[in-house]
């Protein structure tokens, strides 16, 4: 078989609804669409519930939408199911590799399932699987968090798939093997391979061509990482005190107070319009004794999305 | 191809990795022939009896040499009274008692007839009719004995052959049933098993999202049960000919194809329950309370169909050991030709299609 080479987009998506239980009294996914070009690495933000597994099933052909329509590759999702499930390559989010065999058996068995051989597609997963080479006779379920998804992605990759699907290919994995792995992802779009992945981590976020937030089954925004970040405007204050649970209270307590939220080590304050960081200063002290450091700071991803939420 | 010959080898490194149940499997048609063959028979052997004796002729005497000496009796007790029969009963030991009354001899000469009583404790009823259809065989037997040279006016003299099974031994049953209940089994429980533990793992969604047809995975799923169960039909096979005793009558040709037939109708079973059980207990439980249970109550293997009500005789006509029992029995014991048992293995047949075909269209291309 030869692979149609087409010029169309990786994945479209549009008003797709999908719902579960008899009543359809679950909405999972509400009326969305989203368009991913060729070769781009395109990123699903939500937390646990927001739709992305059931938005990544529906696009790898194993749910039926209600609604709406999608292809992957020009491919009709519903009516050219088995082309889709020739080229797409699926790492699910509890990703398990066979226990009982070993990791080079696990291989192998993958690449033969997809009509290829491990020698012919090496060079697209070397650099990943040098690292796990060294146990290649190990047992899959004796290998530590971070190689088994190392092992995982040789094995949704050995048949050189057009587009990737990789659902919360980073939960549960260590930050080190997490940085390594999107390492790994920029390497692959480097070669062409169209990724989507999703994640509940917002800080990745950075790290994608593109993201998507997705809540409660909507689409909050689709934008690049740079564009999201501009798009914020109010003022954003860091704070920090001996007393971060009391002074989160005082904070959310102040007429010019947006919203307020823990932040790493300090508490992040997003200001209304017309208020600013002297307001607020003031009023702190006014309301409680606890000394505060209070520093105007520029907003990163993860504010952008905690504001958009909000805004829902 | 090679993506069926890849799966095949998977499953079979996932079996032979799993020590633990490959032991099971393969040990499990030992030890049933082995527990069936040497504990649970229903022959009585060596039953303990008591004997009260009020009579101590010589005619008693040698009834009595005669009971103690054969297989099915031992004599624990003699008795000096009856009140010592209960006592007796009460302590467990006895199974029956025979009480000869006084002036045995003497009636039987000069009356031309005498009486033995036969106490039994029937709180086993089998056991009691058992035990008290040989102690009147024996009896018979000695009757017989001893009106040989006498001409009698009137007597109808009945004469037993058992055909097929002339020392009425139980493994010539259990033997066919076991072979049913082990390929059952094996085939539907662990095929059942497997392809939802691969749906629990989660890998059973990589397979759908892959070039490989689900008809292959399924097929994939359950050679190599098909292959461990020619193992067990041989281990079972050489077990009975050559440790039991039961031969094989038939064409051994005949009944490997049947064995592999009632084979094909297990796996499709299990591939049908496979489809509908989400959790591998679940799988477990379908196929140990819905299949095994009606295949040992409703196959003839334990209980004789001719004795139950109609609705029960009706179902068991749906329960494929039962067709499969029948087959080995007859090719195996009566060693009857196939034209014997045609019919039952058009039946077989019938349900193998009809069931593989039910598991395919309910085969789920999709998770939901």
């Amino acid at each position: 078989m030869i692979r149609q080479t087409n010029t169309m987009n990786a994945v479209e998506v549009s008003h797709l609804v999908k719902t579960y239980g008899k009543k359809k009294e679950v909405l999972a996914l509400d009326d969305i669409s989203l368009v991913v070009g060729q070769g781009e690495l395109f990123g699903i933000i939500g937390p646990d519930g927001a739709g992305k597994t059931s938005l990544f099933r529906i696009l790898t052909t194993l749910l039926l939408a209600d609604s709406g329509r999608a292809s992957v590759d020009g491919y009709e999702v519903v009516k050219q199911y088995k082309e889709i499930r020739n080229w797409v390559g699926y790492m699910p989010g509890k990703f398990s590799l066979y226990p009982d065999l070993s990791v080079a058996e696990n291989l192998n068995f993958f690449a033969t399932i997809f009509n290829t051989t491990v020698k012919k597609n090496f060079d697209l997963i070397r650099d990943i699987y040098v690292q796990i080479e060294p146990f290649q006779h190990r047992r899959a379920g004796k290998l530590s968090g971070g190689m088994k998804q190392k092992l995982a992605l040789s094995c949704t990759l050995i048949h050189r798939p057009s587009v990737l699907f990789l659902d919360e290919p980073t939960t549960g994995v260590d930050a080190v093997s997490r940085k390594e792995f999107w390492e790994m992802l920029k390497r692959l779009k480097q070669q062409g391979i169209t990724i989507l992945v999703s994640t509940p981590y917002m800080d990745e976020a950075g790290l994608c061509d593109r993201v998507a937030l997705m809540q409660n089954g909507s689409i909050l925004s689709i934008n690049t990482p740079q564009r999201v970040v501009s798009e914020f405007r109010n003022e954003l204050i860091a704070a920090k005190s001996q007393k971060m649970l009391q002074l989160l209270e005082a904070l959310k307590g102040y007429e010019g107070t947006e919203n307020a939220y823990p932040f790493g080590e300090y508490h992040h304050v997003v200001m209304k319009k017309g208020f600013g960081m002297n307001g607020l200063k003031s009023y702190i002290d006014k309301v409680s004794a606890i000394p505060v450091d209070m520093v105007a700071t520029e907003p990163d991803i993860e504010d952008c999305f905690i504001a958009l939420m909000k805004d829902e | 191809m090679k993506q069926f010959i890849a799966f095949v080898k998977k499953e079979f490194i996932h079996i032979w990795r799993d020590r633990q149940t490959l032991l099971i499997l393969l040990g499990m048609p030992i030890v049933q022939i082995v527990i069936f063959g040497f504990a649970l028979t229903n022959e009585v052997k060596n039953a303990k009896i008591a004997i009260l004796d009020q009579s101590k002729d010589a005619a008693t005497a040698s009834l009595i040499t005669e009971l103690a000496s054969s297989r099915y009796f031992e004599i624990e007790k003699e008795l000096s009274s009856y009140q010592q029969i209960e006592t007796e009963f009460h302590k467990g030991k006895i199974k029956m008692a025979v009480v000869l009354p006084s002036r045995f001899q003497e009636d039987l000469l000069h009356f031309n007839k005498a009486s033995v009583q036969l106490i039994a404790d029937a709180s086993d009823p089998n056991v009691a009719n058992t035990l008290t259809n040989y102690a009147t065989a024996i009896i018979m037997d000695y009757q017989k004995r001893i009106t040989q040279d006498r001409q009698l006016p009137y007597t109808i003299h009945t004469e037993m052959r058992m055909l097929y099974n002339p020392q009425q031994k139980g493994a010539f049953n259990f033997v066919p049933g076991v072979m049913a209940m082990v390929l059952l089994l094996v085939c539907t429980m662990m095929t059942a098993i497997t392809i939802v533990k691969e749906k629990e793992m989660g890998t059973m969604e990589i397979m759908l999202v892959s070039p490989m047809k689900p008809i292959m995975v399924v097929v994939a799923k359950a050679f190599p049960y098909l292959v461990l169960s020619l193992v067990n039909i041989t281990s079972i096979l050489l077990l009975s000919r050559f440790v039991l005793g039961v031969p094989i009558n038939g064409s051994l040709f005949l009944l490997v194809v049947e064995s592999i037939l009632f084979t094909m109708v297990s796996l499709s079973l299990g591939l049908l329950v496979s489809t509908s059980a989400e959790s591998q207990q679940t799988a477990m439980f379908i196929s140990l309370v819905a299949l095994l249970l009606p295949t040992i109550m409703l196959s003839g293997f334990m209980f004789p169909l001719e004795n139950m009500p109609l609705p029960l005789r009706v179902v068991s006509n749906l329960i494929p050991a039962k067709w499969y029992y029948n087959i080995v029995k007859s090719v195996m014991i009566k060693g009857l030709p196939f034209q014997a048992v045609w019919k039952e293995t058009l039946i077989l047949a019938g349900m193998m299609v009809f069931l593989l075909v039910l598991a395919i269209r309910k085969f789920k291309i999709r998770l939901s």
